[in-house]
């Protein structure tokens, strides 16, 4: 495998759910790819965003159903691992972040014992080097007294540390790829950008591959190198986010003008009017 | 006459050791017909504040005067026809086995409105919704659409004040966009005085026209929404926090 090949590769990618009214298809034959870059997607609550993340890990349970012409981690055809292979994967080499770390973290568990449970179930490490790789991570997340934090339940410490320690769990197994789910809508605006920083700087640093799933368009602009903006389970555009401005899809123009802006205020927010013609246009591939 | 008046409020939970102050020895003041916004972090004391005037936190001690009626422990009927409430998860007000009929007409059967059937239509057409969800359940209608049929109990009882409590934080950017500019429009139709709470200084920088900002339970500054714009803000807090939010959209 050369090291310029995609982390990810998708290709025609359905999540369908079989319902008492018939097949329900919340996403609808995505293709894109994941190099060592961020890459973010966007789309309303129901755009199939969150659907699409989940399946990288194959984290769809029945009567849920992933299919695609590809669905490649690092050339591992992952429809095609037994179980027991994708729990290996899983956390080892993609990692996902959830919204929120109330639901997230084991209430029952000290901070210090779900690290290191995280390590161990993909390192065979003892448990003092353990300990010593957790409070190294939690430091590179930029918690203070580390060794204080490790003692804690999750409901002793804030939101924001929380994030900060489900992130540091994540990233102890050295994974190649993240998933960020929303990583901070549950966290106050000062607290955010902390964060996302903080995210940025090690997929950075480790050269990883992030795919950041969020409803603010802004946001993303900001923290990624490309976007995808999806709509009914497709993707309408696609555009290095230093083109955004450039965007020409009247969804995501929609969307972009709908945020009320503290700098530049407007009597009226523009609202989307939405054209039947956007779910049925083909998805638009976002591979590179 | 000011819509609002709060004079040394202080707010507490628990007991003894484990009693913790929420509100911190604030005041402030709205104007009939004004909307005034509050913003803080999350455990802040904002909704606190909402939710003492509203009569869901018996713990406080001040003064707080609505419409010239002076507030005591428990709130008169006749409070209520001034002053109504709409929360942040339209998920989790309306009741899930309740049709949208049975709701309001409840809402307005407390209030001894007469007539109900013709001003159903009415609230109906003044959200944007029309007859056709009159009957309709909550599983049935979508995020914003459960948010307008919140907005149209709370305007049942024609009340003088609306306390908005995050009114879009669970919406999509796209439907927060039609409920705000409802409630821009409602606000000029019936002379409405808001009070709202939100985290984002976008909204609340749309909706009004003085912020009040706080910080573990006090009012750290109250300043104009041009003031907010120049970024001429006089505590080092609300410069930080009015930063944060310009860098995150940019």
């Amino acid at each position: 495998m050369t090291d310029d090949a995609p982390l990810l590769d998708v290709e025609n990618l359905w999540v369908r759910f079989r319902t008492r009214t018939g097949m329900f298809d919340a996403v609808r034959g995505l293709s894109f790819t994941l190099g060592r870059e961020r890459l973010g997607i966007v789309g309303e609550s129901g755009s199939g965003k969150s659907m699409t993340g989940r399946a990288m890990l194959r984290l769809i349970r029945p009567p849920g159903m992933i299919e695609a012409d590809r669905l490649e981690v690092h050339g591992e055809d992952i429809l095609a691992l037994p179980e027991k292979r994708m729990r290996a994967l899983r956390g080892g080499r993609i990692s996902m972040i959830m919204q929120d770390p109330k639901f997230s973290l084991n209430p029952v568990m000290t901070v210090g014992q779900q690290l290191i449970e995280a390590l161990r179930a993909h390192e065979r490490v003892s448990p003092s080097v353990a300990r010593e790789r957790a409070l190294a991570t939690l430091d590179e997340v930029a918690i203070r007294e580390p060794e204080r934090v490790l003692g804690l339940y999750p409901h002793e410490v804030s939101g924001g540390m929380g994030q900060r320690i489900m992130i540091a769990m994540m990233l102890l197994p050295d994974p190649e790829i993240l998933v960020a789910d929303e990583p901070t809508s549950a966290l106050d605006v000062s607290v955010q950008l902390q964060v996302l920083e903080i995210i940025d700087k090690l997929v950075r640093d480790r050269g990883m591959g992030l795919m950041f799933i969020s409803h603010d368009l802004n946001l993303v602009a900001r923290f990624c190198d490309r976007i995808m903006i999806m709509y009914a389970g497709r993707i309408v555009e696609t555009c290095k986010a230093s083109d955004l401005a450039r965007a020409r899809h009247p969804y995501t123009l929609g969307l972009l003008n709908s945020v009320p802006d503290l700098e530049h205020p407007r009597d009226r927010l523009e609202v989307l009017q939405r054209d039947p013609a956007w779910r049925e246009a083909p998805s638009v591939s976002a591979r590179t | 006459m000011s819509a609002l008046e709060i004079e040394n409020l202080d707010v507490w939970f628990g007991t003894g050791a484990e009693r913790t102050r929420a509100v911190r020895d604030v005041s402030l003041s709205v104007a009939t017909g004004e909307s005034f916004g509050l913003v803080g972090e999350s455990g802040s004391g904002k909704s606190t504040i909402l939710r003492a005037v509203a009569g869901l936190v018996p713990t406080w001690s001040g003064r707080m005067t609505v419409a010239g009626e002076t507030l005591g422990k428990t709130r008169s009927k006749a409070f209520y026809s001034k002053v109504q409430m709409v929360f942040q998860d339209p998920y989790g007000s309306l009741h899930p086995r309740q049709t949208v009929d049975r709701v309001l007409s409840e809402a307005m059967q407390l209030h001894g409105v007469r007539d109900i059937d013709a001003r159903m239509g009415r609230l109906l057409d003044d959200v944007g919704l029309g007859a056709g969800f009159r009957f309709r359940f909550p599983h049935q209608l979508s995020g914003g659409q459960r948010q307008r049929v919140a907005i149209a109990r709370a305007l049942a009882c024609k009340p003088q004040i609306l306390l908005l409590d995050e009114p879009t934080s669970a919406l999509d950017v796209s439907v927060q966009a039609e409920i705000l500019n409802l409630l821009v429009d409602l606000r000029r139709e019936h002379g409405l005085t808001y009070v709202m709470v939100s985290h984002d200084l976008g909204i609340v920088g749309h909706l009004s026209e003085r912020i009040a900002v706080m910080k573990e339970g006090a009012l750290v500054e109250v300043l104009g929404v041009d003031e907010m714009r120049r970024l001429e803000a006089q505590s080092p807090y609300t410069r930080h926090l009015l930063e944060s939010s310009i860098r995150s959209i940019r």
